[in-house]
């Protein structure tokens, strides 16, 4: 098996961002011994990233295949490791004074993330079955446990035990699936599966059953209806740092791993495959959105309104051009900024009696603190996708990946649910602002709050404005990626 | 000097977004601060958009003027391009002049939430300019989505009882008609490559990359299959007959006029709506022409149904300010109808109603906050004999009615009188049914007028009314006078449409200058 060949230095060298985020977070097992103030072992977990992104910016022009061509380090690559950097240094950010008033700081939790983040990182890299699917577990299993981090909160043990055993379960088909495309073409390469596919008839029924086990895994993990059923009480019970960590890394990552399946291995499907995944992109939208309307919590709102989200990205692959894939890493890294800005918000409100997830919770947000209000507002036109936020490029590039290869009656659903989406972030909207304030208590608003609402309202509001650079970023990526 | 006239577009459209960033900081207790900035801001916009009026070129109406064309998402082809003809400048200049008396109208009608409000104000008129300005699709429809969300918030902080109901309703239904519009042009934008490959003279003049330069999309007109042309005129047919409203997209509109703060309904009915004709006006007619002229009956149909019912429902409505926005959906019937006449009567005396429409009804919602403020409802039958305390707010009423009803040496007589020229030359059943709605507007306007002013006053809440102060007087009299003006000289206005208006009909109809072939109501087709 080719991974078993000499490990060369180029091929450590290529992974070093992620071995770099493996002994951080060793380290941080050990220090949570020593450290009493556990704020400070989170601080250090943002060193450590900084330094995986420093190291990642020293591999950026650097296109090279590692262990015998299990692993890629390409422009796509670089590109979705820097969203999952992003992501997990923001949901660090935003975790620091929120850990404190759950009374669950410890510094194992800084650690799962890192650990989570090395897992997606080698995700996005993966060119071989089994290089995948070790990501994804890395991936998989910190993230259960982080779901259920808050241990005397009978919510996020369900929570957790229920992300764990659908997961696993999800883990299992994925694995099935893999298992039979090794079996076709006696290799876990990519590039050997496609091969092997390509020369079965298109009609094989091997091959369809590998397709439909791989997919079906694949809309597990990115939650795409009839997958979806475990993302709201994932999302709900989960500490609210770790729902907005899950909603943009963890999708950020399972869709990393579908380009690659999906446009390189299991390609000379295609035919197959965008039939049944139009059909699950339009019940997505459709289901998630119409689900969104009737919940009075927000956390399982923007749970179901993430399915919703998911369901337009994969217009990008059914439209399968340059303009679709480069809308998917766009709307990913848009979606980032948009949806950490968002749950930034939700965290803030968790303060010592007020739980703050609840619709009414929001009540007039705008009187007791305008600031928090206006960028909510901001970031939920960005999801809804108004210009001119960032939300507005995202959806645009989607919606002219349809329009450019023909799928108008794609399009028009996907549009006409985007103004359903307006609805209930209106709900928001309008409990924040048209509504008499209910609590009197002021926000939780710490300095790691304040840095990530930040950066995150600035793209959102500068890819709005000034998109291109952000679209030259993502269309290198897919460009010259994979 | 000469920076200010290259760049009076930009400076007239984002004047206002730059007093709203001064606003920021002020102190949002001192209310009266705040509104003498933003009565100042609106008032110098329309200052500033003055030169507009006397530096345009006549002579070359129907060219572009003031343009600026700056790249700005190169990667899509989307550029910052304005610039504006004749039809743009009316609307322009009716902005400016409505959004300055919308804000002293609020004067005292807004005391809560002040600073908020007079943000959201001018947010709505950056919106609203940038809309007329534009010359690129996306920057277009990226002003058109922006005015959605002040509009969203003056109705729903500031509206009457079911405000929230009535201001998601508007947002909703303009936003599912704007992303369909969205989806046609994102069509016209992958088409216009490979039409311009093959015409050297396109490609010379606009390139051959993705853009969405309208008239770059202008210049490809003519090469639009006729298939295509139809699904893109549907598409664009939502988002604008929605905005219009074009019956029977029409059943946001009252519930937004109602709920909608006085100024609110004023910017609406005013500028609100015209975005609509004037989407249909830029880009339906010259960019569509086959698929405008395939729907020509279909869109006459709900014009004229437009007419007549909105007229209708106006009549039997109890309450004053649902009788005048009934009266807007029987007003943009007209115009309507005069813009599918596809002739230049039509077209100018649509362009013209438009302008009108703004005035008239603009001034007739300032009317109703006006008594609104005073007394708290708007019932009709709560009022009667109103003259004897207010002559001069009957004075006013009066000319106003006037005005709506199209009575001559005022402007709305000028506007219907083009519109049913128009349409007379097209057939004369478009003719009759248009002659009907103007007596059926003649006798709502009446009767409305009949039983608030005249007559002994015989409620006796009533018999305490002051009549109108200067501020409110401040705000009407501009409409007057250009009431007056449009009635009694309207060449001005005409000499400023005629060549835009040429030219459109010269594209959906190539051959209407030789001959004049009238457009049949059967089927359509061009005889």
């Amino acid at each position: 098996m080719q991974f078993l060949q000499t490990v060369t230095v180029q091929d450590i060298g290529a992974i070093v961002p992620e071995l770099e985020l493996a002994v951080f977070g060793m380290f941080l097992l050990i220090f949570d011994l020593l450290v009493k103030e556990k704020r400070k072992l989170g601080y250090f977990a943002l060193a450590g990233i900084a330094a995986s992104a420093l190291f990642l910016y020293r591999l950026r022009s650097v296109e090279f295949s590692a262990y015998g061509g299990a692993l890629s380090l390409d422009p796509f690559a670089i590109f979705f490791k820097l969203i999952f950097l992003l992501a997990a240094a923001l949901s660090i950010a935003i975790s620091l004074k929120y850990l404190d008033i759950e009374r669950e700081n410890h510094g194992e939790y800084y650690a799962l993330i890192l650990f989570a983040t090395m897992g997606m990182m080698f995700m996005a890299g993966a060119v071989d079955l089994v290089t995948l699917y070790i990501g994804l577990e890395t991936m998989a299993i910190a993230t259960y446990v982080l779901v259920g981090f808050l241990r005397s909160n009978q919510r996020s043990n369900e929570a957790s035990l229920k992300y764990f055993l659908l997961g696993a379960f999800s883990s299992g088909i994925l694995l099935y699936g893999m298992s039979l495309l090794y079996g076709i073409s006696g290799s876990t390469r990519f590039v050997d599966i496609a091969e092997a596919l390509s020369r079965r008839p298109i009609t094989d029924p091997i091959s369809l059953m590998a397709m439909i086990t791989l997919s079906a895994g694949m809309f597990f993990k990115v939650a795409a209806v009839p997958f979806h059923q475990w993302t709201p009480d994932a999302y709900e019970g989960a500490p609210t740092s770790i729902t907005a960590f899950m909603s943009v890394a963890v999708k950020a990552a399972s869709f990393a791993m579908m380009v690659r399946i999906f446009m390189v291995a299991i390609y000379p499907l295609r035919p197959q495959w965008v039939t049944i995944m139009a059909a699950v992109s339009i019940m997505t939208m459709t289901i998630g959105n119409i689900a969104a309307i009737t919940q009075s919590n927000v956390k399982r709102l923007l749970a179901y309104s993430s399915i919703s989200h998911a369901g337009y990205i994969l217009i990008g692959f059914i439209a399968g051009n340059e303009t679709g894939l480069t809308a998917v890493g766009l709307y990913l890294l848009i979606y980032t900024f948009t949806n950490i800005g968002v749950w930034a918000v939700i965290v803030a409100l968790r303060r010592k009696d007020v739980i703050g997830e609840h619709v009414d919770d929001m009540a007039g947000l705008f009187f007791r603190h305008p600031t928090a209000a206006v960028l909510m507002l901001i970031f939920l036109l960005s999801l809804a996708g108004i210009p001119p936020t960032a939300g507005f490029i995202g959806k645009y590039f989607l919606f002219a990946a349809a329009i450019e290869t023909g799928h108008n009656v794609l399009a028009v659903i996907a549009v006409l649910n985007a103004a359903i989406s307006v609805y209930f972030y209106f709900r928001i909207v309008v409990s924040m602002f048209m509504r008499d304030a209910t609590e009197k208590t002021g926000l939780t608003l710490a300095p790691g709050l304040n840095m990530a609402l930040g950066v995150a309202i600035i793209f959102t509001m500068l890819i709005g404005i000034y998109p291109d650079p952000f679209i030259a970023l993502a269309r290198h990526a897919v460009i010259l990626g994979f | 000097m000469d920076f200010f006239r290259q760049h009076i577009l930009t400076i007239v459209a984002f004047w206002p977004l730059a007093g709203m960033i001064v606003l920021f900081f002020f102190n949002k207790e001192n209310k009266t601060l705040i509104r003498i900035w933003a009565n100042f801001v609106l008032i110098a916009g329309f200052v500033l958009s003055l030169p507009l009026w006397f530096w345009f070129d006549r002579n070359t109406s129907d060219q572009m003027q003031f343009v600026e064309n700056i790249p700005w998402v190169q990667t899509l082809g989307a550029n910052y391009h304005v610039g504006i003809d004749g039809i743009s400048l009316l609307l322009i200049m009716l902005t400016t002049l409505l959004g300055p008396l919308a804000v002293l109208s609020s004067w005292t009608a807004i005391e809560n939430r002040v600073k908020e409000y007079y943000v959201f104000m001018m947010m709505l008129q950056v919106g609203m300019l940038g809309v007329f300005i534009s010359l690129d699709f996306f920057l277009f429809y990226v002003f058109w989505e922006v005015m959605l969300v002040p509009m969203y918030f003056l109705i729903g902080v500031w509206g009457g009882p079911r405000k929230l109901y009535a201001a998601i309703k508007f947002f909703l239904y303009t936003l599912v008609g704007s992303v369909l519009m969205l989806l046609g042009i994102l069509a016209l934008y992958f088409i216009y490559p490979s039409i311009a490959a093959q015409h050297a003279d396109i490609a010379a003049q606009f390139g051959v990359g993705n853009t969405f330069d309208v008239l770059a999309f202008h210049a490809i007109a003519p090469y639009l299959a006729y298939n295509f042309q139809y699904w893109i005129f549907l598409a664009f047919f939502v988002g604008f007959a929605i905005k219009v409203p074009m019956f029977p997209f029409h059943t946001w509109l009252p519930d937004a006029h109602v709920e909608a703060p006085t100024a609110g309904s004023v910017i609406l009915a005013g500028v609100l709506l015209k975005m609509g004709t004037y989407g249909f006006l830029r880009f339906s007619l010259p960019i569509l022409p086959e698929g405008t002229k395939h729907f020509v009956p279909m869109m006459i149909t709900l014009a004229i149904i437009g007419i007549v019912y909105g007229a209708l429902v106006a009549m039997m409505q109890p309450d004053m300010k649902k009788l005048v926005a009934y009266s807007s959906v029987s007003h943009m019937g007209f115009v309507m109808l005069g813009m599918f006449a596809l002739n230049p009567n039509g077209l100018n005396g649509s362009i013209i109603q438009q302008i009108n429409h703004g005035i008239s009804t603009g001034a007739l919602f300032l009317i109703v906050g006006m008594i609104y403020e005073r007394r708290h409802t708007r019932e009709i039958a709560q009022f009667g004999g109103i003259s004897n305390v207010m002559p001069m707010f009957a004075i006013v009423f009066l000319i106003m009615t006037m005005s709506s009803i199209g009575l001559p040496l005022l402007n709305g007589f000028i506007g219907e009188f083009t519109i049913m020229m128009g349409a007379l030359q097209e057939h004369l059943a478009w003719a009759v049914f248009a002659g009907s709605g103007i007596v059926l507007g003649a006798a709502y306007m009446l009767w409305l007028y009949q039983r608030t002013m005249l007559g002994k006053i015989e409620n006796p809440a009533n018999e305490k009314l002051l009549d109108l102060n200067l501020r409110e007087l401040a705000t009407i009299v501009p409409l007057i006078i250009v009431a007056f003006w449009i009635g009694l000289y309207p060449a001005p206005f005409f000499r400023i449409l005629d060549k835009p208006v040429n030219k459109i009909v010269a594209k959906v109809r190539p051959d209407f200058f030789q001959g004049a072939p009238r457009l049949n109501a059967e089927n359509g087709a061009v005889r």
